[in-house]
């Protein structure tokens, strides 16, 4: 066993460059999503652009030509969710609260950890390498259908396929190694006295998020050596002859529904602490929600063939799979009213993390109540493919991936970094992000249901899409992508400068009850300095009757 | 590196090096699982698939599956040494099982070299393209798990960090389990 008192490396390659610690580690993933966020977002506003001024040389990109356009709509989307939503919501704060929240000095195995990492750059690296061969970056789709994606002659992309393909199965075994570190960590790891139910919000679901993606992701791995070899040398899974292109779908989404879940459990836990802290009330029905979860968690395996229910899958599977859809509504929506009744009746202060986590059940709601019409196989048939699908995911995975993270970088932003990010600059990022958002996907709900496709580069080319009416909605939308982008400046204006010259922050200032803000801001290494806390009672004991003199009962305070 | 004191905690009363082995097996079990299912489902479409499962060598597949389950008992062998803290017998026992694993290659590279001279490869039909990546995958397990062993056995001498030969082991059995499907999936199968 090392000596407690902890000092750390002092030397500028070990503490930054291959640090062990796990809070470096998450600095390290949280940068590398911000800057990919940027990388996604820039690919956002070039393919928008393209859409509402086709033809027109987009400033900054140039002319956007079909596959330019079909590599950026790819890209983007495997962007958003390998490189931004994953490495953030899990990578970054799992790495970054896991220790702290259950009152351990480091991940288990920090190496493993660094690992991780490494790992997970070397998918950027590759990632990037693809854009750059002949041929250009694969533009078939983040979901990569095959015959389309197996075949050079059709998706054009001999390397940028197998390239974007390696990124992903990089960026997986990346996130498997630290799946595995995580959840040994939560199981072993706890504070002395930190039973099953004092475990915060946050930590559970990025557990069971942990879990989700391991048991979700390995068919998927099996599809990715099948699919390159199949670009690759030449074998026939997953060709029309021989093979079977439906298969790869399968594959695909047994994943790809779970991954959802895998995400959006973050940042349900994350908003879960901040309306607690917030609103200065216990959690409503911790257990309810934990159960839920698992619930949640079982039933995201049974829905994943609602994707496909125009690929020609037997139509009373269709139905069968439309109810388990809509059955996993409920969980959801049992959680979001357990938010809501946490909220009931609490002294609520509005401070921009809790806007950001407000914000989330606001929009998510919408996100989740445009998927009914999408679970439901008869009203897919006529959504499917449309912007109606496009807006319904954006309305899922922006709260998620965007909100969620802005939620939690703001209330834990003193943490990390021992000082306060200012109210007002945070205020004005918030109203600038949330208006401009629904200014974005908004417009194309009507034009998914006015019957706009997807995945098409020039409308002009379909009169019944050119309508004036409905290039003034794509235009209002590109507009209101670009003041989205425009209102990401005071973040990191915000960010940037307070981490250097923001008001010291106390070690806990936001009268938390979480055994993180026990700590100082920020921690040292080793975290809690010589004697690692106990655990006396649950997370979310606010206003407690028992307790008099302050309206908060922190985790690690015996009785 | 000093190990940080999270390491050391067993909340759980299962030692955490054990622990992750099991995550691990977890996460290799979809894997294989996931590609076996698919294997089952594309089989049950091709009855005509039968005529291509019987050209696999099915002596030459009891005789590794024979090898890997005498090495597995090695294993647990050397496990039971170093628990009793017989450092040289588990570093022996340890290579036995090195050697196991290495007859078992051979004897798999034999079988690839007799279907590659028969003109038979990984691109002739996704059977065969089934046949070869679930082989080749469980070969390259096979060759991890030497890798791990080969360390292990070397600070087992030492008489260092001898629980690790319980989680080599444990991964050495799920390796083994793995071929004990593989087997009569793609060999024996008619």
């Amino acid at each position: 066993m090392s000596d407690h008192d902890h000092h750390g490396p002092t030397n500028f390659w070990s503490k930054y460059v291959f640090p062990l610690d796990h809070k470096v580690i998450a600095m390290q993933y949280l940068f590398t999503g911000m800057f990919m966020a940027l990388v996604g977002g820039f690919m956002a506003y070039a393919f928008r652009m393209q859409l509402a001024f086709p033809g027109e040389a987009v400033p900054g990109f140039g002319t956007v030509s079909p596959q330019n356009y079909n590599s950026l709509i790819t890209n983007h989307g495997s962007i958003m969710i390998f490189w931004v939503a994953m490495p953030v919501l899990i990578a970054a704060l799992g790495n970054f609260l896991i220790p702290l929240m259950i009152g351990c000095d480091d991940m288990v195995f920090p190496r493993l950890n660094r690992l991780s990492y490494q790992v997970f750059l070397l998918s950027i690296v590759v990632l990037f390498a693809s854009f750059f061969v002949q041929g250009g970056g694969f533009g078939g789709a983040w979901t990569s259908y095959p015959p389309l994606s197996n075949n050079a002659d059709y998706n054009l992309t001999p390397l940028g396929a197998p390239l974007w393909l390696l990124a992903i199965a990089l960026e997986i075994v990346a996130f498997l190694l630290g799946g595995i570190n995580f959840i040994t960590t939560v199981m072993n790891s706890r504070a002395p006295g930190m039973k099953m139910y004092d475990i915060p919000m946050v930590i559970w679901m990025i557990v069971i998020a942990c879990i989700l993606f391991m048991a979700s992701v390995g068919p998927l791995i099996a599809g990715s050596i099948m699919l390159l070899f199949d670009q690759t040398i030449g074998t026939k899974f997953f060709t029309v002859e021989g093979g079977d292109p439906l298969l790869w779908q399968h594959l695909f989404w047994f994943f790809g529904h779970p991954e959802v879940y895998v995400v959006v459990l973050p940042a349900m836990g994350v908003v879960i602490e901040i309306i607690c802290t917030f609103s200065r009330k216990k959690l409503f029905g911790y257990k309810g929600i934990l159960y839920t979860t698992f619930a949640t968690g079982i039933l995201s395996f049974f829905v994943w063939a609602h994707h496909q229910f125009v690929s020609g899958i037997d139509p009373r599977m269709a139905n069968i799979f439309s109810v388990t859809t809509l059955l996993i509504s409920i969980p959801i929506g049992e959680m979001m009213f357990a938010m809501i009744a946490t909220l009931y009746g609490g002294a609520i202060q509005l401070k921009t993390p809790m806007l950001w986590a407000l914000a989330f059940i606001a929009e998510f709601l919408l996100g989740g109540v445009t998927g009914i019409y999408l679970g439901a196989s008869g009203t897919d048939i006529y959504f499917h493919d449309t912007y109606f699908v496009l807006a319904h995911f954006h309305y899922t995975f922006f709260p998620i991936a965007i909100i969620g993270t802005f939620a939690a970088v703001y209330y834990w932003f003193p943490k990390m970094f021992g000082r306060m990010m200012d109210e007002t600059l945070g205020k004005i990022h918030f109203w600038g992000t949330i208006i401009s958002f629904n200014c974005i996907f908004i417009p194309l709900f009507f034009l998914g249901m006015a019957g706009q496709h997807r995945r098409i580069y020039d409308y002009r080319n379909f009169p019944d899409l050119n309508t004036p009416e409905m290039q003034d909605w794509r235009i209002f939308a590109t507009i209101s992508l670009i003041c989205l982008l425009v209102f990401q400046l005071p973040f990191l204006y915000n960010f940037f400068i307070s981490m250097f010259r923001g008001e010291k922050a106390p070690a806990n200032p936001w009268n938390s009850n979480t055994l993180e803000w026990l700590a100082p801001s920020p921690p040292p290494h080793g975290n809690f300095g010589p004697n690692l806390p106990d655990c006396y009672r649950g997370p979310y004991e606010y206003s407690h009757p028992d307790r008099k003199d302050s309206d908060y009962w922190p985790q690690n305070e015996p009785n | 590196m000093d190990s940080p004191i999270a390491t050391s905690r067993t909340r759980t009363g299962i030692s955490t090096g054990l622990l992750a082995v099991y995550w691990l097996m977890a996460s290799e079990i979809v894997i294989f699982g996931g590609l076996l299912v698919c294997y089952l489902l594309f089989r049950q479409r091709n009855p005509e698939w039968a005529e291509f499962a019987a050209l696999t060598n099915v002596h030459l597949g009891a005789l590794n599956t024979f090898v890997l389950l005498t090495s597995s008992l090695c294993v647990v062998l050397a496990h039971h040494a170093a628990e009793n803290k017989q450092t040289d017998k588990a570093f022996k026992l340890l290579w036995v099982t090195i050697f196991g694993g290495l007859i078992f290659l051979c004897v798999k590279s034999y079988e690839y070299y007799s279907k590659f001279s028969h003109g038979i490869d990984i691109t002739t039909n996704p059977f065969w393209g089934f046949y070869f990546i679930a082989t080749g995958i469980h070969g390259l397990h096979v060759i991890a798990g030497m890798v791990c062993m080969a360390v292990v056995s070397f600070q087992a001498k030492a008489g260092q960090h001898l629980n690790r030969v319980e989680l080599v082991g444990i991964y050495w059995h799920f390796v083994d389990i793995v071929w004990i499907f593989l087997f009569p999936l793609l060999y024996i199968a008619k």
